[in-house]
């Protein structure tokens, strides 16, 4: 019946497919390396104008303050990247802040109970995303909105306008946060473990591998076999007790709580990884490169205040460099894409 | 080879199997055996069924009665992951990759060779890659990434993922759309080395040559029944197409002879880097032009620049003298085109939308105007039209606010086209008019595209279906590589000719 | 009407379609109402009720070109941010000395251009409507708090003070909400009786089709962009004078809201499906529910949980039914075969 045999014009070679391929490649390092780039650029430029900027006290500050950060990064990473996303993080992290200090506060309890209370409420919170999106399959952009909501309004009306103050909290806990291994501070270390674990999960054992499946073709995941509902709810859960675990944290931290004290930072995590090359669309990206992005906003945030810029920039800040990076990933792609047709037309 | 059924009970069966969506009956007490050792062809026309049976053996549609036996006992796939534990491996039409992942990756995915401590081993994983690769004679690097591989090549990955699960059972729907002579070759050879090791092969193929140079059995499906199995060995081609379609073939092509009026449609050298290059003719009123071509020679790509649907880089367009700016539908419409693309379901409707409402949606315009003043668009008007041009169409349906997702193929294409004449244009392209449509529904597009012509609308279509080309066209444009290398009148149009200059053998008159 | 040349086989399809959403939605209304007069006797009165109804204008003016993004597939989580700039703005030249009659176009025209900004990025850059506003949030935001800092300005001309917090004489309606009504009778209007309505369902289902069927996607999503930015700016001015207060943080996670009333109208957030009647449903039920929990003392925080549960269900449980009918559809062939 249909007789035309098909064939296409052109024939790429093995050889121009590795030049694609390393052209990609190359694109999705660079990206990494732009970071510390511009991280470098920004101490380097700060610290010019204003030298304190560079002392110890200044440098402990920020990776203090990333850390937290950049654990949420770590979670939202690994939801991203199954192309959905998880705003209520930080509602959990005040959520937990709020009420493990309520229940440390007077008593005795260890850094253990702590961090076990922290990461088993923000793994329910995890928990309760996870099964509307993976198993109803409603938007995770509207549930976890209305979680986000709902965990807030939990949390306030907990806190019932009371606040949790350090003098109540263990040392021990407040060490957690304040301490350090050696000159190194305990919060550092802590992120960077969770990121170097995680980092390894997602490069090296096959069910992480299937994150990337997941958010690079759920159609191709479904046909493969991928089981999609498990990884996404996987995705959330952990997203959601690294929330729980960066609670813990804060609260050793700062010590004195209020309700909702992490009140708009889904956005900077959103932004950081985002910025650190993971794709809002899924499939692409590493913990690393948002683990960075956090950095690199952080620094910002003290950028800005050692260079005496109003601080209210911060947030604006924020946002545009979000809406830098994915203008920046889209006309990158674009012009590859541009790139790969026109050199069809050199084989053709 | 063994064309009589050995005793041994079948590997994987479809038996008496029904499957329908929504309203439309795909499937009515189908019954297809896979023995060990075999190549069994599954033939059909566009819609008959093939692809849900694809599905069927894959796991991604469940019966709605009958059932799936492997070797002999009854088994309920609940995912395409049971239909692979089973040892079934599906090579679909279209290749369904990971873009982001690298090549060795999708090949692999969820079975990478591991370390002794669990993690994956990229080494081993790459070199098990390289050397299915190397088996299927292809150079592709596994580490790249697949995104912005070429089809043939992307095809060329779902085999070697097939291959690597080292199925019991591989379903090859329609390997080879876009291959060439030699890739469709080396194909074969790996599909044999797997026969003979004793995998049970299902093969789907529109060239009829491929399926008897390749097949032991042939099972064929009309409209979603089953017609019959039997041994390719004492078959002809034109009984198996026979089988296929049910019908003699002539009342297909009800062509009018028409006097071509003015030319309606002007190319000139029309180019889209790395596409299509130099593209230059004419359309006259009164005339069907077939665009006729290999897969991928960049046919639908100038029709879709002509409409502005893409951007061209260098050349022009004239609908009746009037000058198309570059990239824009909406003038190209009101200058008088209309164009009915290949993808039905993502480009021609709104699958959600109703009958009516997707009829309307090209002429919002005039249906304001027809409303009477002001900016609303009144319902009857919108009804009275639609329902104008389904009667016209002969389309079949119980109300016009049905969505036009419950309708068959077939009716589906009637509604693109009453869309489209609706505007009343002045040239009309067809993309592909006929495809996965039933062959009652095809003879009367055939026959409407015949009387539009014969009204005085020039018609440019492009079709894969070479006798549908040398039925209908009044001259045959042919390109090959992005260039149009022939120009054939009805005349001199045959397979040979046609398919002579699609391949680049043999360069016909040159195209003015 | 017995149709045309043929049937379709499996009619009964239609007879098991179940109610549709929006008539759900418009039902719990009255239900709420009705429930809400019975349990606190102060809740039906006029009194009340225009009091309810005049703090729900910002909500329920910016789900107007809400509910047209989310019929196109698009969401404009800025809109909030966009209020409070507008809210900033206004306090920032008030307090510099500008005429109250200059600063609100000059407000709106800013509005307009957020929202424009918004549009580009997704209609030029072809990026997600959902990243571009996460960002545009923060920037707004952000950019409001540059221009105001923690500052509140007050002491606005009391005769446009008045506007937002009377209502329209001899009615018990606000202002806010006469214009409201006006405004949802042209979109409901422009949605379901115009060409552009037409094409704005058909981008949210299938934009691929809509383009090709020559309807200009692009140039729509970019106005509708524009058109929910201005809503946004005029709605902070009615904010700011409502509350006779511009601050940075005026509006703060007033999005949930607009969005939770859209969804709960029955629009579906993946675009092509909707009423503007279930939206206006979505609205006051969101409204009747915020004030019945005030009235009965109620913690704030509480209501905040309420939104979030109500924006859940309201997208879980059409999911739900869907669910459950496709699971009866499959069983139902495999029935009638046997």
């Amino acid at each position: 019946m249909t007789a035309v045999a098909r064939q296409r014009p052109t024939r790429p070679t093995a050889k121009t497919g590795r030049g694609e391929g390393g052209l990609i490649d190359l694109v999705l390092r660079f990206r990494e390396l732009g970071i510390l780039g511009a991280l470098i650029v920004l101490v380097a430029v700060t610290t010019a104008i204003n030298p304190r900027f560079l002392s110890a006290q200044g440098v402990e500050d920020i990776f203090l303050n990333a850390s937290i950060l950049a654990l949420l990064a770590v979670g939202q990473t690994l939801v991203v990247v199954t192309r959905n996303i998880d705003l209520s993080v930080g509602s959990v992290v005040g959520l937990v802040a709020f009420v493990v200090g309520d229940a440390v506060s007077g008593t005795q309890h260890g850094v253990l109970f702590a961090v076990a209370l922290g990461v088993a409420i923000g793994a329910a919170c995890g928990l309760v995303n996870g099964l509307l999106v993976s198993l109803c399959g409603v938007p995770a952009l509207v549930v976890t909105l209305g979680t986000l909501y709902v965990i807030q309004g939990l949390n306030h009306y907990i806190a019932h306008g009371e606040q949790i103050s350090a003098a109540e909290v263990p040392d021990a806990i407040l060490k957690l946060g304040n301490g350090d291994l050696a000159g190194v501070p305990y919060l550092p270390l802590i992120s960077v473990a969770v990121m170097l674990a995680v980092g390894c999960y997602l490069r090296s054992y096959p069910s992480g591998r299937e994150f990337y499946a997941i958010g690079s073709s759920p159609e191709a995941a479904r046909l493969a076999g991928v089981p999609i509902r498990r990884r996404v709810l996987t995705a959330y859960l952990a997203s959601g007790a690294l929330a729980g675990l960066a609670g813990t944290l804060w609260l050793a931290r700062f010590g004195t709580v209020v309700a909702d004290p992490a009140r708009g930072w889904e956005l900077d995590v959103v932004a950081a990884v985002v910025v650190g090359g993971v794709a809002i669309v899924g499939g692409v990206g590493t913990v690393y490169g948002a683990a960075l992005g956090a950095l690199l906003i952080t620094t910002i945030g003290s950028v800005l205040v050692v260079l005496k810029i109003n601080p209210f920039w911060q947030e604006a800040v924020v946002g545009l460099l979000l809406l830098l990076a994915i203008s920046a990933d889209r006309l990158v792609a674009l012009r590859l894409a541009r790139v790969l047709r026109k050199r069809n037309v050199r084989h053709g | 080879m063994n064309t009589s059924a050995p005793p041994t009970p079948p590997r994987l069966a479809l038996v008496n199997v029904s499957k329908a969506f929504g309203a439309v009956q795909a499937l009515r007490g189908v019954t297809i055996e896979l023995y060990a050792g075999e190549v069994h062809a599954l033939a059909g026309e566009n819609g008959a069924g093939k692809s849900t049976v694809v599905k069927t053996f894959a796991g991604v549609h469940r019966p709605d009665s009958g059932e799936v036996r492997l070797d002999g006992e009854p088994v309920v796939f609940n995912g395409p992951a049971d239909a692979q534990a089973a040892g079934v491996a599906v090579i679909y039409q279209e290749p369904t990759l990971f873009p982001d992942l690298s090549v060795a990756e999708n090949i692999f995915m969820g079975r990478q060779p591991r370390t002794s401590l669990g993690r994956i081993d990229r080494k081993a994983m790459h070199a098990a890659a390289a050397d299915l690769f190397a088996r299927l004679g292809v150079a592709l690097d596994p580490r790249q990434p697949a995104r912005g591989l070429s089809i043939a090549d992307q095809q060329v990955v779902e085999i070697a993922k097939a291959i690597s699960r080292d199925a019991k059972v591989l379903i090859m729907d329609e390997p080879t759309a876009a291959l060439t002579g030699q890739e469709v070759a080396r194909l074969f050879a790996v599909t044999r080395t797997l026969q003979q090791a004793g995998c049970a092969i299902l093969f789907i193929s529109h060239r009829l040559e491929e399926i008897f140079e390749l097949c032991q059995r042939v099972t064929t499906l009309r409209d979603g029944t089953w017609v019959g199995t039997e041994p390719l060995d004492g078959l002809t081609a034109d009984d198996l197409v026979q089988r296929m379609v049910g019908r003699e073939l002539e009342e297909l092509y009800p062509k009018q002879e028409v006097a071509p009026g003015p030319v309606a449609l002007k190319v000139s050298r029309l180019t889209r880097e790395g596409v299509f290059t130099d593209v230059s003719f004419q359309v006259r009123r009164g005339e069907i032009v077939a665009l006729a071509g290999l897969v991928g020679a960049g046919r639908s790509e100038v029709a879709r620049a002509i409409f502005g649907v893409d951007r061209w880089d260098a050349g022009e367009v004239e609908v009746d003298g009037t000058r198309l700016p570059p990239a824009s539908p909406t003038a190209a419409m009101a200058a008088g085109l209309a164009f009915v693309p290949e993808d039905r379901r993502q480009q021609g409707l709104v699958m959600d939308m109703s009958i009516e409402r997707n009829i309307g949606l090209t002429q919002l315009r005039s249906l304001r105007r027809a409303s009477g003043p002001g900016p609303l668009i009144s319902r009857r008007v919108e009804r009275d039209r639609a329902r104008d041009w389904a009667l016209r169409l002969q389309l079949k349906f119980s109300r016009l606010s049905d969505a036009v997702g419950v309708l068959s193929g077939g009716n589906q294409q009637k509604v693109v086209l009453a869309k489209w004449l609706a505007t009343e244009p002045s040239v009309l392209i067809v993309d592909e008019p006929t495809r996965g449509i039933d062959v009652g529904t095809k003879a009367e597009v055939h026959r409407l595209l015949s009387e539009l012509a014969a009204r005085n609308m020039a018609v440019l279509m492009i079709s894969s279906d070479l006798p549908e080309v040398l039925g209908m066209a009044d001259r045959v444009l042919v390109m090959h590589e992005g260039r149009l290398v022939a120009e054939i009148p009805r005349a001199e149009a045959t397979e040979e000719s046609v398919m002579a200059a699609a391949t680049g053998r043999r360069v016909g008159k040159e195209a003015a | 009407m017995a149709e045309a040349t043929g049937t379709v086989r499996g009619r009964d399809a239609g007879a098991g379609r179940l109610v549709r959403w929006d008539v759900v939605v418009t039902a719990l209304l009255v239900a709420v109402f009705f429930g809400g007069v019975g349990i606190s006797p102060d809740f039906g009165g006029t009194d009340n009720l225009s009091f309810a109804l005049g703090d729900l204008g910002e909500i329920a003016l910016i789900a107007l070109p809400m509910t047209l993004l989310v019929v196109c597939g698009q969401v404009d989580l800025s809109v909030a941010s966009v209020l409070g700039l507008a809210g900033a703005l206004t306090g920032r030249l008030w307090e510099a000395g500008w005429a109250f009659e200059a600063i609100v176009p000059a407000v709106l025209a800013v509005g307009a251009l957020c929202g424009l900004i918004n549009g580009l990025l997704v209609t030029r850059l072809g990026l997600p409507s959902l990243a571009v506003t996460i960002g545009t949030l923060s920037l707004y935001r952000g950019l409001a708090y540059v221009v105001l800092g923690t500052e509140a300005v007050s002491q606005f001309p009391a005769r446009y003070a008045e506007l937002t917090t009377t209502a329209v004489p001899g009615t018990p309606i606000p202002y806010q909400i006469a214009l409201f009504a006006l405004l949802a009778v042209v979109t409901a209007l422009v949605l379901h009786a115009t060409g552009v309505g037409r094409a704005m369902f058909a981008i949210g289902a299938q934009e691929d089709a809509a383009f090709h069927a020559g309807i200009r996607v692009k140039r729509i999503k970019l106005a509708l962009f524009a058109v929910s930015g201005l809503t946004a700016a005029f709605a902070g001015v009615v904010y700011t004078l409502r509350y006779g207060s511009a601050r940075a943080d005026n509006g703060m996670g007033l999005e949930l809201a607009v969005i939770a009333a859209v969804l709960l109208g029955g629009v579906d957030f993946n675009g092509g499906k909707g009423t503007l009647g279930g939206v206006i449903s979505g609205v006051l039920l969101i409204g009747l529910l915020r004030n019945l929990l005030m009235l009965n003392d109620v913690a704030t925080e509480i209501q905040s949980v309420v939104t979030g549960l109500l924006l859940i269900v309201s997208v879980l449980t059409p999911r739900l039914v869907g669910m459950a009918r496709e699971r009866r559809a499959r069983r139902r062939p495999a029935a009638a075969s046997t």
